[in-house]
């Protein structure tokens, strides 16, 4: 096995993760706190990329597209949950699922009416363009790098804001008990609007920074989305260092799965088989994970301590 | 005493109103559309078999979504098995290979699409139903991606781009090629499992389901097993799904994983809310309201997904208990 090509597989991994990561953790602060089931995360990450691209276009700078895009999706998710979420609290998973679902198609539509229906590709400037030699013959992408750095600096901000903020405090005390927070004198209401649109700008970052690699498209989001749900699941839900750690592991799963499953049943079975089962397993993979997981470990591997 | 007798004769005053729409959308769908094929109208008739297909799969999802309180959110998986259950024997058939499933027999499809559809269901559900709430949703569509990418990697069946299934389902006597033989064989199909999904509901079996999703420990302490109540109505929803799956690939004769995707079970969800969850002829009428007002937004604009969703987050927000919920709210006002 080749030893360079495992630790870009790796590298490329954790990159997925970190994507993985940056959605999951808002719907791990939506789904602790106001336990809502929000399909509509999509549309943020897909809202993000789409405002990031525009932006880059007409400052000439994805650096600046990013940072001025990311408090615009937070305003979307502002608004999103004054309009519409909060009218969900108090209805059941059924409720959620649909009327967020229902969401996701007026804002496919909408971008579709703005941006058109082609995706717009998000050109990188110079120096994010290239690429670095990490160790001698490991050669990387720089802006994929970035993307690994950034996400855990993220990560890391996170876990600080949670664990050692006012802001995280009150978000940790809503998510064991909402009505005795409430009823502390804290406006729990603007406090879900915040967290709200802190998840949405987490979802649009991921957005911008993959927007680059693919490119900023209708529906991008509806299929990473049912991936973030699946780590939530595993990591067990609410809790922000499950949805780290699962999101680093179906990360690294689901990639290497879909590199190496192919030798691997080689190994064992004829060559013609292995070449149709491959494709199915890996793409599989992470699904299978999330069955096992919940058949033996229903609250996930790493479920939140309070509660 | 008198209260109850009071009620008791308000309901004898005649027949409910929930009962005469339940009869008046059945007996609807089976006079309007072959009028309308009558009238040169043919469109309309592809619209209605559709309609039709979509229908039962509403209704097998509204026996544990409704009935037993299980939101499967990946009921489009069984879709999936049923119409790959018509187009891989008919592929072997035509092309050669695996002459163990080759056969253009309908009785074959429809068996291998019941059989594959109730085993799917059988070992999604016994592991499914051991989570409750949300992680039942997400397992339940977890499973449907399996699915999904299952089919997706089967080059042999065209993977990604899907399959054309080259000749309908062969019964004797009845030529399913022909639109109107086969809306009138969806339309029974659909008729049977309206009936079976009523005998269900109101049997003792029915009764424990019903029981399980008002108060599943209560069911538990009167010493039923609940869980294998619920896999039981799991397995006859999932069979009954693939059904209504093998129906549609003989309508399409194109199909593909797309048929699997989890949005597709979003829209099977959604018919059933908007009918009525957990009442006859509710998911019958969501399916006839979802068919009928996709095809006139797409008529005015190509942008009718975003009218679409905004009725989809309105339904959920204000109008709860869907059509037959109206209906029987419209009744009450009635009756006093």
């Amino acid at each position: 096995m080749d030893l360079t090509l495992l630790v870009i597989q790796c590298l490329n991994g954790l990159q997925l993760g970190i994507l993985l990561f940056l959605l999951a953790s808002g719907l791990t602060l939506t789904f602790g706190i106001m336990d809502l089931v929000n399909l509509a995360h999509a549309s943020l990450y897909m809202v993000g990329a789409f405002i990031c691209a525009s932006l880059t276009f007409a400052t000439g700078s994805f650096v600046w597209g990013v940072v001025l895009a990311l408090p615009l999706t937070g305003l979307v998710g502002y608004a999103l949950e004054r309009g519409v979420i909060r009218h969900l609290y108090t209805r059941n998973h059924l409720d959620h699922v649909l009327a967020t679902f229902g969401l996701i198609l007026i804002f496919d539509t909408l971008a579709h009416l703005i941006w058109g229906a082609e995706g717009i590709a998000v050109p990188l400037p110079g120096f994010l363009d290239g690429q670095v030699e990490l160790a001698a013959g490991i050669v990387f992408p720089t802006f994929r790098l970035v993307i690994i750095v950034g996400g855990l600096l993220v990560a890391g901000g996170l876990y600080g804001l949670v664990n050692h903020t006012r802001l995280g405090m009150l978000i940790r005390a809503g998510a064991s008990n909402r009505t005795m927070v409430s009823a502390l004198g804290i406006d729990i209401q603007t406090l879900f609007a915040l967290v709200f649109a802190l998840g949405a700008v987490l979802a649009g970052l991921a957005g911008m920074l993959i927007a680059p690699i693919t490119e900023a498209s209708i529906g991008m989001g509806n299929e990473i989305i049912i991936t973030a749900f699946v780590v939530i699941i595993v990591g067990g839900i609410g809790s922000m260092r499950g949805a780290f750690l699962a999101a680093m592991l179906i990360g690294l799963i689901d990639t290497l799965g879909r590199s190496y499953i192919d030798d691997l049943f080689k190994a064992v079975m004829s060559a013609a088989a292995a070449e149709t089962a491959a494709p199915a397993v890996s793409a599989m993979l992470i699904y299978i994970l999330m069955a096992v997981v919940l058949t033996f470990r229903p609250q996930g591997l790493f479920p939140p301590k309070v509660r | 005493m008198a209260v109850s007798r009071s009620t008791g004769s308000s309901r004898q005053a005649g027949i409910p109103l929930t009962a005469l729409a339940t009869l008046g959308v059945l007996v609807a769908l089976a006079v309007i559309p072959p009028l309308l094929q009558a009238a040169g109208q043919e469109f309309y008739l592809t619209v209605a078999t559709r309609l039709v297909c979509l229908a039962i799969a509403a209704v097998s999802l509204n026996l544990i979504l409704g009935y037993g309180g299980m939101v499967s959110f990946g009921h489009a998986a069984y879709i999936g098995i049923g119409a790959y259950a018509v187009g891989i024997p008919v592929h072997h058939e035509t092309y050669g290979d695996w002459d163990l499933v080759a056969s253009y027999s309908g009785f074959f499809h429809i068996l291998l699409a019941v059989a594959v559809s109730a085993l799917f269901a059988l070992v999604t559900g016994a592991l499914s139903l051991r989570t409750k709430g949300v992680y039942f949703i997400m397992i339940t569509m977890a499973f449907s991606q399996m699915a999904f990418f299952l089919f997706v990697s089967m080059e042999t069946y065209g993977g990604d781009d899907g399959l054309v299934i080259d000749t309908p389902s062969e019964f004797p006597g009845v030529d399913l090629g022909d639109p109107l033989s086969l809306y009138f064989v969806c339309y029974g199909v659909l008729l049977a499992a309206v009936y079976l999904v009523h005998r269900l509901v109101n049997s003792r079996f029915g009764m424990v389901i019903r029981g399980a999703m008002g108060n599943d420990a209560r069911m538990k302490a009167v010493g039923f097993n609940t869980y294998v109540y619920r896999l039981t109505a799991y397995v006859i929803s999932g069979a009954m799904c693939g059904l209504a799956g093998a129906l549609l690939g003989n309508f399409t004769t194109f199909i593909s994983p797309e048929m699997i995707d989890w949005t597709r079970s979003g829209e099977l969800m959604f018919m059933v809310i908007l009918g009525g969850a957990g009442t006859l002829a509710g998911p019958v009428a969501g399916a006839i309201s979802f068919i009928v007002l996709e095809e006139v937004l797409k008529h005015f604009t190509i942008y009718w997904h975003l009218p679409f969703g905004v009725l989809l987050v309105l339904t959920v927000l204000f109008f709860r208990g869907g059509i037959m919920g109206m209906v029987r709210s419209l009744e009450e006002r009635w009756r006093g």
